[in-house]
């Protein structure tokens, strides 16, 4: 679903991607795990097609339409409706009216947002707020999602439902790409795990049945 | 770095022939019945109106194939092309009033060709701000190329637009095919003027290439801050 | 480029602009105030035996509206990143230009909007006869705030990205308002004091040239404005 070959980046003097390469078929959820500053996002990035890599190639089974993002920010309108933004970027991406409807109530019962439907967005509380943006990036039923940090900030509860939400459409077949900092929000999701600094992954393997712990000690090995 | 003093060379003979220019214009060429001393002025007005409408003009061209081939070079003569177009803008800015106030009357007038060069100044200085207010090198180049080639596209107009007012300027003289009313050592020290203010261009783009071109290994090697 | 999928999505995002500008009205109330003061102001301190309105008009026409213009523009691409959701709209799989298309639409609607409360204010205001000139007027202003409106979108998707924001769109858009912007106010000027209307059809062909350039070029240009 997702292949990425030799990918090269770098701003400046600074290299943000050294020699990546890797591929996600469908189903399955890479966990890219890294300091601040690693390349993840610029990795993300990349595979979303927002930055064309100055050496390699990312590709993305069925192009920029099946690519989902959720990122840290919340990439809603405060003046609009939780429904109107919706209905705002499912146009953009020709989800036809019928299948909006129906996706947008499944994805607001499944988020616990069926009551906030018509209220502002700068209006809900910020737990509110990254639950729409859930709904927001799954919207148009991408075959691919990428997640920039998505934990941060969500609380608890939440974070508990983004989790299923994401094992239950890994299990529909979607692949995702999850970068993020912290090693324990996320490990369980992967499917294989990769950890990177300065540019480059410096372990890339299937997850293979390690728990949170575990991999934080592979993590802290390969590392540190 | 050797472009650099191969700019700096430049510069320097361009200035030696400027002044040796200005010698034969003062000692050796007629002064004109009616304006008498200030049109002397004339060759410097002149070519520096005619290069700072031509920078313009590369600026544009420059920033069109830096849009397609992305090659740095292209952005840092863009830049080095700008600064030397202001430059010469203010050349014109200062001596066309210096030259208006004795022959005209008056330090300022909504002149065609001075208003002209006035919103051609503010073209300059708009594309230098822009590119002082855009840290990251990648999109600075971006971001300059757009305004550059709007600029181009934009100098017609502004002819269209300031031909409308009424005009004190005097008209060309020099490029009138078939009267050639100069007289014949005027046109001369006049074309060796326009000489010497293309040699400055040259001479003066080069040195601001060298040196953007320096700035920008020290801040690949990080050890300056994005100027 | 399929062009009925362009102009939708183009729509598609014009109207939620829109829409958040309907919601908060802080753009357009401030507009609205500015060019009902600018029109008291100069009635204040003007001399009618000196100057006489129609003389004055156009020009105060036009200041009021590249005002309302540039406040339009500068909130353009704003939305956007207050909302951080420009990556978003880049990540759609829609035409880079139908962004553009879809910003020059919403600030097109928001500075006609400012301009039929103008237009009216000043007739009654500086007493000049606005009616039976209405449809050339109207084509008139319509023609010169397409050529600066389209160019100030395009920078304003620059400048809202750098270090001065809102100061510098109106500093890069100066020598671009002057053609359009001197071309409307001698035509205006003409309109008004009842002249006949062939003396400024060649402003208007001006105009018009001056648009299909700019519009192009900056539909051609936005794409590079947003690409990393």
């Amino acid at each position: 679903m997702l292949l990425a070959e030799g990918l090269r980046h770098s701003f400046g003097a600074v290299r943000a991607l050294d020699d990546v390469s890797f591929g996600v078929s469908s189903g399955q959820t890479l966990a890219v795990f890294g300091p601040n500053g690693a390349g993840k996002t610029t990795l993300l990035k990349v595979l979303a097609g927002l930055i064309l890599p100055q050496r390699g190639r990312a590709q993305v089974e069925g192009g920029r339409r099946a690519i989902g993002w959720i990122g840290h920010q919340p990439q809603l309108y405060g003046q609009l409706t939780v429904r109107e933004n919706l209905r705002f970027w499912a146009s953009l991406y020709d989800v036809p009216e019928s299948e909006f409807l129906l996706r947008k109530d499944s994805l607001l019962g499944r988020l616990g947002l069926q009551d906030h439907e018509h209220r502002r967005v700068s209006e809900l509380s910020r737990g509110l707020v990254q639950r729409a943006a859930i709904a927001r990036a799954l919207i148009h039923d991408p075959r691919v999602l990428l997640l920039d940090e998505p934990f941060t900030g969500l609380d608890r509860m939440a974070a508990e439902e983004l989790r299923e939400l994401l094992s239950e459409d890994a299990a529909e077949g979607r692949a995702s790409v999850l970068v993020t900092h912290n090693v324990d929000e996320g490990a369980e999701l992967a499917t294989h795990i990769a950890f990177m600094r300065a540019g480059r992954f410096a372990h890339f393997a299937p997850r293979a049945g390690r728990g949170p712990q575990q991999v934080s000690e592979d993590y802290r090995n390969a590392i540190a | 770095m050797r472009m650099l003093q191969v700019g700096r060379w430049l510069t320097a003979i361009g200035l030696v022939l400027l002044a040796g220019v200005y010698v034969r214009a003062l000692s050796y060429t007629p002064v004109e019945q009616t304006q008498g001393l200030a049109q002397k002025i004339f060759y410097l007005h002149v070519p520096a109106a005619i290069w700072a409408e031509t920078a313009m003009i590369l600026v544009g061209l420059a920033s069109v194939f830096y849009l397609f081939t992305k090659d740095p070079r292209l952005d840092r003569f863009a830049a080095a092309s700008a600064e030397v177009g202001t430059i010469f803008c203010v050349i014109v800015l200062t001596t066309g009033p210096i030259w208006g106030k004795p022959i005209w009357g008056t330090w300022w007038t909504w002149d065609a060709r001075l208003t002209f060069t006035l919103f051609l100044f503010l073209l300059y200085v708009g594309y230098l701000l822009l590119r002082g207010a855009v840290p990251d090198p990648a999109m600075r180049a971006r971001y300059a190329a757009v305004l550059g080639i709007c600029g181009m596209c934009e100098v017609p107009f502004i002819h269209l637009s300031v031909y409308m007012f009424p005009t004190l300027h005097p008209m060309p003289i020099v490029l009138q095919p078939g009267r050639p009313k100069l007289p014949g050592s005027m046109l001369t020290t006049w074309l060796l003027s326009l000489g010497v203010f293309t040699l400055l261009y040259v001479g003066f783009v080069v040195q601001r290439y060298a040196l953007s071109y320096l700035r920008e290994q020290l801040e690949a090697a990080g050890e300056v801050g994005h100027a | 480029m399929q062009s009925p999928k362009l102009l939708r999505h183009a729509w598609t995002v014009a109207s939620k602009d829109l829409l958040v500008e309907f919601r908060s009205r802080t753009a357009i109330l401030s507009a609205a105030v500015f060019v009902v003061l600018v029109l008291v102001v100069f009635n204040f301190g003007r001399d009618p035996t000196a100057v006489s309105n129609v003389d004055l008009a156009p020009s105060i026409l036009w200041v009021t509206f590249t005002f309302a213009a540039i406040l339009a523009m500068n909130r353009a691409f704003q939305l956007e990143l207050e909302n951080q959701a420009l990556d978003g709209l880049l990540l759609a799989p829609i035409e880079r230009s139908s962004i553009y298309l879809g910003k020059l639409i919403a600030n097109l609607v928001f500075v006609a909007g400012v301009e039929l409360i103008g237009v009216p204010l000043l007739a009654l205001f500086f007493n000049v006869r606005v009616l039976p000139y209405l449809g050339p007027l109207l084509a008139l202003i319509a023609l010169a705030t397409i050529g600066f409106v389209a160019v100030g979108t395009l920078f304003s998707a620059m400048t809202t990205r750098t270090r001065f924001a809102e100061l510098l769109l109106p500093v890069l858009l100066l020598p671009f308002m002057i053609p359009p912007l001197s071309w409307a106010v001698l035509a205006t000027g003409r309109l008004l004091a009842g002249r006949p209307l062939s003396e400024i059809v060649g402003w208007l062909n001006m105009l018009a040239v001056y648009d299909i350039v700019f519009v192009t070029l900056a539909v051609f240009l936005f794409p590079a404005t947003v690409n990393e």
